[in-house]
This record gives structure tokens, sequence and C-alpha cells, in this order.
């Protein structure tokens, strides 16, 4: 019975022809995206641990390297990226409920999101271009010049350790970033088109999730690069 | 018993070829580039993994070839390391991780559940263009010199001293691996999603089983491989210093990372070829298969547990001591769900109605191999045992009486037993006998000697040796030999039946599962109608649950 009337139901939608249904379907989707960022979750998972690794064998040089680094445009930044996964949120909430405004069609509201997550992720690259660039001048870029900012600590050539899993670990994340931006600016035209609405949206649900995950990576990777140097005094 | 051993395709009247199905349902090579069709995705990937086989064997041979002498006189020494490490590359990474789940595992997973096709269709074909594009990076290195670090890409030999086409082989692996996690992910949420109505998961087939636990590693497993791999890169292109030691750099975080994936990654080999292996025993002895849900359940102990013995490779590598201890111990107990399936095996087989077929002889060959290269991996997993061992041809015997006795074993095995569904032509009789006799005696030949060898004290990854050692490396290469022999034969006589092959009909072997309820080859779709199942897997010698009446038959020596 449950099974005819969501049958029924799925028709409505669009159905590939290898699916009975349209729950079918969308639970498919999401079992695969989910999936999907389990595989993620190692791939982090593989830098995350070579961090881990080595600030337990040079925690001085790690503390040194992190306080090279600006806390306050790093928390800005994070800020910005939060930002940019609510406006995530609030184009996957418009797609489910078919929201529209007196001047608004449904699908320029899912479309407001995406351009709003496009600026923030924009304004957030932007930043870690400014970011990337005081690292050449203050010759902080592994093997480009490196000059170890301290001396008087174990290991000091260590840093150029910190500075290459910074590179390592905010450039894969910037990456990230950048790949789902350039599915947005795709996603955009479809959406304002109409693509996407209370019946379907799987794709833009399933595109939410891979933005929110990358917005947690770099919930992670904020403390583990900018904070760690803040409690004790400057090592020189 | 009357629907017994109907083994033989002629007992029953003359099968013809179904008019309409998934071979000649378009034509051009279009139709196959761009195809989402689970079983035309299959065949690609059979095309090219078979290519890389055979790329993969001439290495080989050549490494056989240099060792018939105790000097060296084939190779430099920087050419022998290139030589056998494009064979592991292109053997583990381009033949044998692929090979069951992208080819069989592609055409029976949907046909075995009952589905129409794979859950993203388009992320299958994808998968096999991600193969092609690393395989063809691949090649580029290994046209332009190839790679010398071996296939463990060790630092700091890779990142700092190498000179070689370290990076774009790397990355050749890394494109690779989407390919990997690809059909892993496709492989899950089949399994979960498009099994048809009654195919619960106790009804599923042992093979479907096996892909799922295969599925788990390949998800879980290849990214951390891509990270480590990609770490490499980054340090050869960048500079940036991951693991260099004059930075203070851990050469031994990258082996911890490179096993984390790299001894799963084993387990990607052997999981599909366990499921081959249970399918063929129990069509093949007429019985259900013995501790149906033990074996279901070991494959998924072999994938979780597979994850956490990597260290088993670090015994000599300053790795703690206590740590080394910990990793012997589970190792030792990732042996035991490989010796519940050898058991339960066997006990299918006890007083089964044994049928000496071609896939039969494979599956036989198999269960003795697996079992020497499982015992003898229990000897490297010893901590004290390994320090003697290490690095030694007693390791390369090990592994590859798994991943060529074990491993490919199933894969030609599964071929034999499955291509009259993909193709709908019955290969059988003389030559794929003897080719099957030829393997088993080849692979013994070539690889008994190793352990002895090893043993005694014979380094891997050497090109000279001493004299004393020579007797053994003659048989070995002798061995290898009668192998190639054993591997051409099949190319030809699969190819010869697919024009003059005898016509195999729905069911050639009598086997159950929904695979064979379909017509061969199987129609675009798979399945005239949608299939209600309504029976367990391997209900061999028993009355189909809707004809009412008669209790179980008992399986009886026949």
């Amino acid at each position: 019975m449950i099974r005819q009337l969501t049958e029924f139901m799925g028709r409505e939608a669009t159905v590939a022809h290898h699916f009975e249904t349209a729950e079918q379907q969308k639970e498919s989707s999401f079992l695969g995206m989910w999936l999907f960022l389990c595989q993620e979750v190692l791939f982090f998972g593989g830098i995350f641990a070579a961090y881990v690794n080595y600030r337990v064998m040079y925690p001085e040089a790690f503390i040194a390297g992190s306080q090279q680094l600006d806390v306050f445009i790093g928390a800005m930044n994070t800020l910005v990226l939060l930002c940019s996964s609510f406006t995530m949120v609030y184009a996957v909430w418009a797609a489910q409920t078919g929201f529209r405004s007196k001047r608004w069609h449904n699908g320029a509201h899912v479309a407001f999101g995406l351009v709003g997550t496009l600026v923030f992720g924009a304004a957030f690259l932007g930043v870690k271009v400014v970011e990337y660039s005081s690292k050449f001048e203050h010759h902080l870029v592994p093997n480009l010049g490196f000059i170890p900012p301290v001396s008087n600590i174990e290991h000091p050539e260590a840093t150029e350790i910190f500075f290459s899993l910074y590179f390592g670990m905010t450039g894969l994340h910037a990456l990230h970033m950048v790949v789902g931006m350039a599915i947005m600016l795709v996603m955009l035209p479809m959406a304002w088109k109409g693509k996407w609405n209370t019946t379907n949206h799987n794709f833009v649900e399933g595109f939410g999730l891979y933005w929110h995950f990358v917005d947690i990576v770099w919930i992670f990777i904020f403390p583990f690069i900018y904070l760690i140097g803040n409690s004790v005094g400057k090592l020189t | 018993m009357a629907r017994s051993m109907t083994l033989t395709p002629d007992a029953t009247p003359e099968p013809e070829m179904p008019k309409e199905h998934y071979l000649n349902a378009s034509h051009g090579l279009k139709s196959w580039l761009l195809t989402t069709d689970h079983k035309r995705i299959g065949i690609l990937y059979l095309v090219s993994v078979s290519v890389f086989f055979l790329l993969g064997g001439i290495y080989a041979g050549l490494i056989r070839l240099e060792l018939v002498t105790p000097e060296g006189d084939l190779f430099q020494p920087d050419t022998y390391n290139r030589v056998f490490t494009m064979h592991a590359i292109l053997m583990i990474f381009f033949f044998l991780v692929p090979s069951i789940p992208a080819t069989l595992g592609n055409f029976l997973l949907p046909l075995m559940i009952g589905a129409k096709d794979v859950a993203f269709p388009k992320l299958n074909l994808a998968s096999w263009y991600m193969y092609l594009i690393g395989a063809t990076l691949t090649m580029v290195a290994l046209f332009a010199g190839g790679v010398d670090t071996g296939w463990t890409f060790y630092t700091p030999f890779s990142t700092t001293y190498s000179n070689s086409y370290v990076t774009t082989v790397a990355i050749g692996i890394f494109v690779n691996g989407f390919s990997s996690i690809f059909t892993g992910v496709n492989f899950l949420v089949t399994i979960h999603r498009m099994r048809a109505p009654g195919m619960t998961w106790f009804r599923l087939p042992l093979f479907v089983w096996a892909h799922y636990a295969t599925s788990l590693i390949m998800v879980l497993g290849t990214p951390v491989l891509a990270i480590t791999l990609l770490l490499v890169g980054f340090e050869r292109m960048f500079g940036l210093g991951f693991f260099d030691p004059a930075l203070g750099g851990d050469p031994v975080l990258f082996q911890h990372l490179f096993w984390f994936y790299s001894h799963p990654a084993v387990y990607i080999m052997i999981l599909p070829s366990m499921g081959v292996i249970s399918e063929i025993i129990s069509a093949f002895t007429r019985k259900p298969i013995f501790g149906y849900k033990l074996i279901a359940f070991s494959s998924l102990g072999i994938a979780v547990i597979g994850f956490l013995v990597w260290g088993h490779h670090l015994f000599v590598s300053s790795q703690s001591i206590y740590a080394g201890l910990i990793f012997s111990f589970l190792t030792m107990l990732v042996a035991v769900p490989s010796a519940i399936k050898v058991f339960n095996w066997s006990a299918t087989l006890y007083r089964g109605s044994i049928a000496y077929t071609t896939p039969m002889f494979y599956a036989l060959g198999f269960l003795g191999l697996f079992t020497i290269g499982g015992l003898t991996g229990l000897m490297l997993g010893t901590l004290g045992l390994d320090i003697h061992m290490h690095d030694t041809y007693f390791v390369v015997a090990h592994f590859h009486y798994i991943m060529v006795g074990g491993a490919l074993m199933g894969y030609l095995g599964g071929m034999h037993f499955w291509w009259p569904k993909i193709f709908g032509r019955i290969v059988g009789g003389f030559w794929p006998h003897l080719s099957a006799l030829l393997v088993f005696v080849g692979f013994n030949l070539t690889f008994f000697p190793q352990f002895v060898l090893g043993y005694l004290g014979m380094p891997r990854r050497y090109h000279v040796y001493p004299d004393e050692f020579q007797v053994l490396h003659v048989l070995s290469t002798a061995g290898a030999t009668v192998l190639a022999l054993g591997y051409a034969m099949p190319v030809f006589y699969f190819v010869w039946s697919l024009k003059y092959g005898k016509v195999a009909g729905d069911n050639p072997w009598g086997a159950v599962g929904l695979e064979w309820e379909t017509t061969s080859p199987p129609p675009l779709h798979n399945f005239e109608s949608m299939p209600v199942v309504d029976f367990d897997a391997y209900q061999y010698h028993q009355p189909k649950p809707h004809s009412q009446g008669k209790p179980a038959t008992a399986p009886s020596a026949s």
C-alpha cells in the first residue's frame, strides 16, 4: 500500500529509468553523498594525522609558526565562511519549501542563496590570497627563501614543516571551495529556471551537504593552525 | 534428484541466443564509449584490465628472465628497479584492484540483486574514464623512463633522491583512485537501495556481501592513499617539506599513511575473489553453502580488522615494540575470519556432488593456494619471525600466493563461470581444463621455490645473487613460463568462443541465483519484469518454497 502510494507520488517528479520511485532515487543520492563525504573525511584525515604527528614531535616549532599568523584575519574568515553556509541553507530551504515572495519566483530565491554563498566564498578566498602573499613577504613559504621566524627553540627548522602543513591544509581546503564554487556557477541558471522545486531538490540538498562539510573542515583547521600559539608568550 | 546435474548444455534441447540483448541493443563505438549500462561498462573494464594484465605480465617475464643467472646480465641495477616497480604498479593499481569488482562486480551486482542498473550509472562510466586517465598518465611515465622507487614510494627516496617519474605516476594513481572510490560508492548505494522486493540482506548471494565489504575498504581506504601520494607530489613539485629529514620530517609517518591504505588494499583484491569462490563451490557441489551467515559476516570482519593491521609492515621501521606487538596480535586476528571462510568452503565440499568443471578447478586451486598464502602470512605477522624474513623472497612468495594464487584464480574462475552469462556462449572442455591445470602447476613451480629462497636469505628487489640460489631461481623462472602459457590460453579460447562457442542458454550450469533467471546475454534492462524474491540464496537440493508439502531433502552422497 505505502509502496504503491510512494510510487504514485514518485511519478510526479523526474525519476531516472533505473529507479522505481522518487523516494528510492532520493535516498540513493543522499546515501551516495554521505559516502562521498566519508571518503573526504579520510582524505583530510591523512593530512590531519601528519599534523598531529609533527605537532607532537615539534611542539615549540608549531607554536612559533602559529604565532606568525594573524588570528584576527583567520577569525573573520571563519565568520565569512559560516555566513556562506547560512546562505547555502537558505538555498536548500527555498527549494524544499517552494518559498516565493511577491516579487521573486521560487527559483530566484534558490539562486539568491547560491549567489550569497558564492560571494562569501569569494571573499574568503580573497582574504586567503592576501594572507598567502604576506607569507611571501615574510619569508615563510617553504622552499622559496624560507627563513625560520624564530631561533631560540628546539628544532627551529621544523617551522618549515608547520608552514608546509599550513599551505597543504589551507590549500586543499581552498581547492575544495573552488570546485564547489565552479559547480555553483553551473547551478545558478538551472536554479533560476526552477529546476529544483519541492518535489525534486536532491541535487541542491546534496551540494549543500558538500558545502557544509568543507565548512566543517575549516572549523578544524582554524584552531589547529591559528590558535595553538595564543595561550603562551611570543617565542623568538 | 530431478533438477540436478545437467552440467553439460547438450543434455537440454539446443538453446538459442535471445533475439535482443544488451550487446545488440545499440551499435557503434559511441554506444560503447558513452554507455551507462553497467554490463557494457563491465566489458569496457574487462578489456582495459586485460591490457594492463598483459603489460604487467611482460614486466614479470623480464624480472624472471634477469634472475635466471646470478649475474646481472640483462639489466643495469637501476633499470631492474624500474622494471619491478612498473610490474607492481601496473598489476596492483591497474589490474588487481579493479579486476573483479569493476568487471564481474559491475556486470553481476545489479543482476544478482534484481536491479536494472547500479545506483549511479553515469558515475559508473566516469569511473572507467578516471581509470583510463590514470592509466594513461602512468603509461606516459612508463615510456618516459618509469619509476624506480618500488610501488611503495618510500620516502625520503621517493621525495628527495629518486631521479625518475615519481610525480607523474603518483598523479596517475591518484586519479585512478577516483575510479576505485566511484565504484565503491556506487556498489554500497546499489546494495543498500536497489534490491528487488523480497531480496533481504540474508538472501543476498555471498558475492554481493564480499563486494559490500570490498566497497567499504575502497571508500574508506583509497582517500588515505590519495592524500599520501599528494603529499609526496607536493614535496617533489613545490618543495613543501612533509617528509624531508633535513627539516625533521618523519619517513615512518609516510609508511604509516601508505600502509593504512595499502594493507587493506590486499583485501580489496582478495575479498571479491572469495565472493566468486562461494558462488562456484556452492554451484558445483549442488549444496547450499555451509555457514552462510558466517561467511557473510567474515567478509565484513576482514574489512574491519583489515584496517587495523597495517603496522605489521613496519616491524623493522623503528616502530615502537609495543605497537609491533599489538599489530602482530591484530594480524593473527584477521586470520580468524579468513579461516572461517576456508573451513566453510571445505565443509560445503564435504559429501557434495562435485562436478569437475573449469570454474571448479580454479576454485579448488584457490582453496589450496589461498591457505598456503594465508598461513605464511601468519608466519610473517609473527613479530620475531618477521625480523628474519622481512624483505626477503619469503614475503614475495607469500603475497603472490594471496594476490595471484588467491585473487587471480578467483578472477579466472569467475570469468569461466559467468562467461556464458556475459556473452551467451559456453567455454568448457579440454582447453579450459588444461589452462586451469597449467596455471595451478605453473604457479606453484614459480612461487614455492621463492619461499625457500627467502628463508635461505635471498632479499627481494636484487638482480644479482649468490650462485647457490640459482637452482631455485631457474625453477621459478621455468614455472613462470608454464604460468604464462596458462594465462595466454584463455585469451584465445575466450575470443574464439564469442563466435564459435556453443550457445549457452539461460542457465548452462543449472545454478541458482537471480542472474541465472534472465536470458544470456541479459536484456538491456536485465529482467523482463521486476523479479520478486521469495527464496534464500543457494537453494540447491531443496524444493522451491512455493512447491509445498515436501520437506527439504538432505544432501546425499551421490
